[in-house]
Order: structure tokens, then C-alpha cells, then sequence
């Protein structure tokens, strides 16, 4: 029997991984590999959108093209084993997979607090569609909520809490929230806007207790503050889900590690010929923006990816010429983000964290506005909150210039 | 030709399907959302990445 193509992680990148394989000709079998029980869906309105209002996993799914109709779809177990040698996968319930090509489009999952006697209610992370219909339940008006960690989940879950009515503590690690990403300018100008909506910050700041013994009643920080609360929401981070992996001559170190046409790389660089990693557990080359591989945890990386590996892997399958140009072009993408939090919506293209200076293009701090984010004199990224147009107009000139010290040209 | 809807409740103005199919979605001055309802056939492709793009998913074909 031929074997199938099987790609593990059935959320977005997954699926239109599937999208392209059948798009670029390939008919054979496909088998889609999925740990949660829920059909592909979007994930950004899970700190937005499914905490505010009533919806279910309808209101979010992505529409399952008639091309997909004939691929099997094996949800509610994850991959628990794999073995590169002899090509197979075998889930977490036993199933034994044997593939001719694997994409591994796992994704992340939250880090979580590990304390001891830690309660078993009350405490919430927020990557899953379950993940987010459970603190829903518990986001009523006037309940006390403690976020810890301030990037981007952390901010708007906040916002969104303190839209419902709860009393919103945000607890980071760095002094400003959003620093990391977004740099001091744009991160000032967002906590004083999320402050006069009534969210509290404490910054500098880790947890190191939690209190309660069936749920949590409160957390104590390190500088000894004690904050009651009703519901903790832990946003601190996330760890790729490799595990699987291990065992094989494979590098996943901080990710699964490709090279520029996403085959995933041996230890000693070489590259799987039929092994392929796509979206947030994927460390690969971005030489437009950055010197080192690395993670690149925006939503239009997967569906990007995915289509790249799509058009490789059906190439490859149908013999089909195109595949000398699929593997001559490296993969180059603009990473995108944006970010909605009360009546600020971010829009980002580049890689911001990149730049060593950022300077205001447009507009004015505190209102509507672009910024610039230089490494040297290349605009590495522009970020800014509404003027949609404006930022877009910088899309096509972000990344590095030769002058601006990308090193392969330098 | 080829049918495009955008579901204009769901829309948030990204923009992201303007870089797939410029001559089908544009945002205008006040930087909403405006599109062709009808584009042409060789339009199909760039079409179905902006679906792909959207981060609302607020667009599809219609019949």
C-alpha cells in the first residue's frame, strides 16, 4: 500500500498545508493528526472574541474546502512517538502511522505555573478553544482577576476581562508591558491607555505563591504584595511541543529547526529529505530581518509556510518541473501581527524586536501613530496603532538593507 | 467571474487581503474595507489567499 502524506497538528497551519498539497496536484492520501478534538479553527479571537461573547467552535472554524473532502481527519489524540528511520508516527491511543512525507505542524502550548499545592481550580491558561470557554464561565462582572504575564495574551485577555466588568491586575516580569515586542515607546503609550480603562498594573514583578486550597484566592508576589483574586490567568509564554521527536537524529532546540525550504535538519544540519516543519514550532532562517534562525509566532507565518511546503511536497509527488524553482526560492516572508485591546489596534509588519532604534514616522504619541524600527539605517519593522493605510504603505520597504549591516552582504 | 462576499459585521479593517489581490480589495481613506463584488476568472488564485489571509475569515466566494 502507498503510503500517505501525514501532517501532525490539525489547527491552521495543518490544515492549509492540506490545502496546498491538493491545490499543487497531489491526490494520494493524506492523513491530518489532531490532539484537540475540534475541527481546524482560528485562534486570535480566543482572548477576544470567544471570552466576550457566547460563541462556539462554529463561529471560529475555518470552512473546510471540498478539495480536503477525501483526507482523514484523526482527532483527540496526540502524536506520541515518532521514528524518522522507518517513517512513522504512532498517537497517543495506539495508532501506528507509516507516512511517506511528515509535516509537523504541532504548534505550542502554554507554560504553566508549576507550584506546589498549587489549587486544581481557578487558574487558567488561554491556547485552546477549551482553554478559553472555560474562563469564560468564570469572567463575570466584579470578579477579581489577576493576569500574570503582559505580552500580547496577557494585554488582551485584560482588556477583555475589564470590558465584562471584572477588576483587572496585570502582573509582568519587565517594567512596562509589552516591551519586548513592541519597544518603550509603543508599550508606554499602551499601559497608560489600558490604565484609563481602569486596568491596574504591577510590573517588576514574578509570582511565587498562590493561595487557596480548592480554588485560587489569591497570588504573592515576590516583593511580598498579596493580591486577592477569583481567577488567575497565566500568560506567560509557551514551549514547542517536540517531545514526540525525541530519540531521532532530529535538532529541536527551541523548535524544530529548518532550513529555507522548511526540511526539518538532522543534528548535523543536514537536511530530512521528506521531513517538513511548518508555523509557530518551526525555527528557521529569516536573513531579511535577522542574522540567527528563530520562532516567529505571528498568524500569517503558518498559512505561509504551509503553502510553501505544499507546493515542494505535491511538486515532488507529481514529478512536476516546478519543483527546481519551489526549491530555489528560499522562504522569505514579512511577518505580521496586530492586536486589538479597548479601542487600540496595533498593526505590525517586520520583526520589531530587531530594531536597536524606533522613531515616529506619523502621527502623534498618545493618538493615532507610526513608528519605525531601525537596526542601523534598514527599517527592520513599523508598527502603529490605527492608520491602517499609512503602515501598510511601509509593508514592502521593511528589512535589512546591505548598508544596514545584513551580513551575508556586508 | 468569479463572486467575492465579505462579511462586513465580522471585518475589522486589517487589510492583510489587500496585499493578495490588490485589484479586488482596497482600504479607502478612511481606511475601511472596500471591494469588487465580481472580479475575473485569473483573479481566482489571488482570491483564495486573501481568504486564506484574512484574519477575521470574513471573506468567501459567493454562489
Amino acid at each position: 500500500m502507498i503510503r500517505p502524506i501525514v501532517i501532525v497538528g490539525a489547527s491552521m497551519g495543518g490544515l492549509r498545508a492540506a490545502e496546498s498539497l491538493r491545490k499543487g496536484g497531489y491526490t494520494g492520501g493524506l492523513v491530518v493528526i489532531g490532539d484537540e478534538s475540534h475541527a481546524p479553527y482560528n485562534r486570535p479571537p480566543l482572548s477576544k472574541e470567544v471570552l466576550a461573547e457566547h460563541v462556539d467552535h462554529a463561529a471560529v472554524a475555518f470552512t473546510i474546502p471540498p478539495i480536503l473532502e477525501d483526507v482523514e481527519w484523526a482527532l483527540g489524540s496526540p502524536v506520541a512517538s515518532a521514528d524518522l528511520q522507518v517513517q512513522s508516527v504512532t498517537t497517543a491511543d495506539g495508532r501506528v502511522l507509516d507516512y511517506s512525507a511528515l509535516i509537523i505542524a504541532t504548534g505550542l502550548r502554554p507554560r504553566r505555573l508549576e507550584f506546589e499545592g498549587m489549587p486544581p481550580r481557578g487558574s487558567h491558561a488561554i491556547r485552546t478553544l477549551d482553554d478559553a470557554m472555560a474562563l469564560r464561565s468564570e469572567l463575570k462582572p466584579g470578579a477579581r482577576v489577576v493576569v500574570y504575564g503582559a505580552g500580547f495574551i496577557g494585554c488582551e485577555a485584560a482588556a477583555t476581562a475589564r470590558k465584562l466588568g471584572a477588576e483587572v491586575t496585570v502582573v509582568g516580569k519587565g517594567s512596562v508591558p509589552l516591551l519586548r515586542p513592541l519597544g518603550e515607546q509603543l508599550a508606554r503609550d499602551i499601559q497608560s491607555r489600558q490604565e484609563a480603562h481602569g486596568v491596574k498594573f504591577v510590573m517588576n514583578s514574578n509570582l511565587v505563591r498562590i493561595a487557596g486550597t480548592e480554588t485560587v484566592t489569591g497570588v504573592v508576589l515576590d516583593s511580598g504584595l498579596t493580591l486577592a483574586c477569583d481567577v488567575l490567568i497565566e500568560a506567560i509564554g509557551s514551549e514547542p511541543n517536540v517531545e514526540f521527536l525525541q530519540g531521532n537524529d532530529i535538532d529541536i532546540e527551541s523548535g524544530i529547526h529548518v532550513d529555507g525550504t522548511l526540511h526539518a535538519l538532522r543534528v548535523n544540519g543536514q537536511p530530512w529529505e521528506n521531513v517538513f516543519a511548518i508555523g509557530d514550532v518551526a525555527r528557521f532562517p529569516i536573513p531579511q530581518f535577522c542574522e540567527t534562525t528563530r520562532r516567529v509566532e505571528h498568524w500569517n507565518i503558518p498559512t505561509e509556510m504551509a503553502r510553501k511546503v505544499g507546493q515542494i511536497l505535491s511538486a515532488t509527488m507529481t514529478e512536476n518541473p516546478a519543483l527546481a524553482d519551489h526549491l530555489a526560492k528560499p522562504f522569505a516572508p514579512i511577518p505580521s501581527f496586530w492586536s486589538d485591546q479597548f479601542e487600540v489596534s496595533l498593526l505590525s509588519y517586520g520583526l520589531l524586536d530587531q530594531a536597536d532604534d524606533i522613531r515616529l514616522l506619523e502621527g502623534a504619541v498618545g493618538g493615532n501613530c507610526v513608528y519605525g524600527y531601525f537596526k542601523g539605517e534598514s527599517m527592520v519593522g513599523v508598527c502603529g496603532i490605527g492608520m491602517r493605510s499609512k503602515i501598510m504603505g511601509y509593508r514592502n520597504s521593511v528589512g535589512l538593507t546591505p548598508e544596514g549591516g545584513s551580513s551575508a552582504l556586508s | 467571474m468569479i463572486k467575492i462576499h465579505v462579511d462586513m459585521d465580522k471585518c475589522q479593517h486589517y487589510g492583510q487581503c489587500v496585499f493578495e489581490a490588490p485589484t479586488v480589495f482596497a482600504l479607502n481613506e478612511d481606511d475601511k474595507l472596500e471591494y469588487h463584488a465580481t472580479a475575473d476568472d485569473s483573479e481566482l488564485e489571488n482570491v483564495e489567499r486573501a481568504i486564506d489571509v484574512c484574519p477575521m475569515q470574513a471573506i468567501a466566494f459567493a454562489k
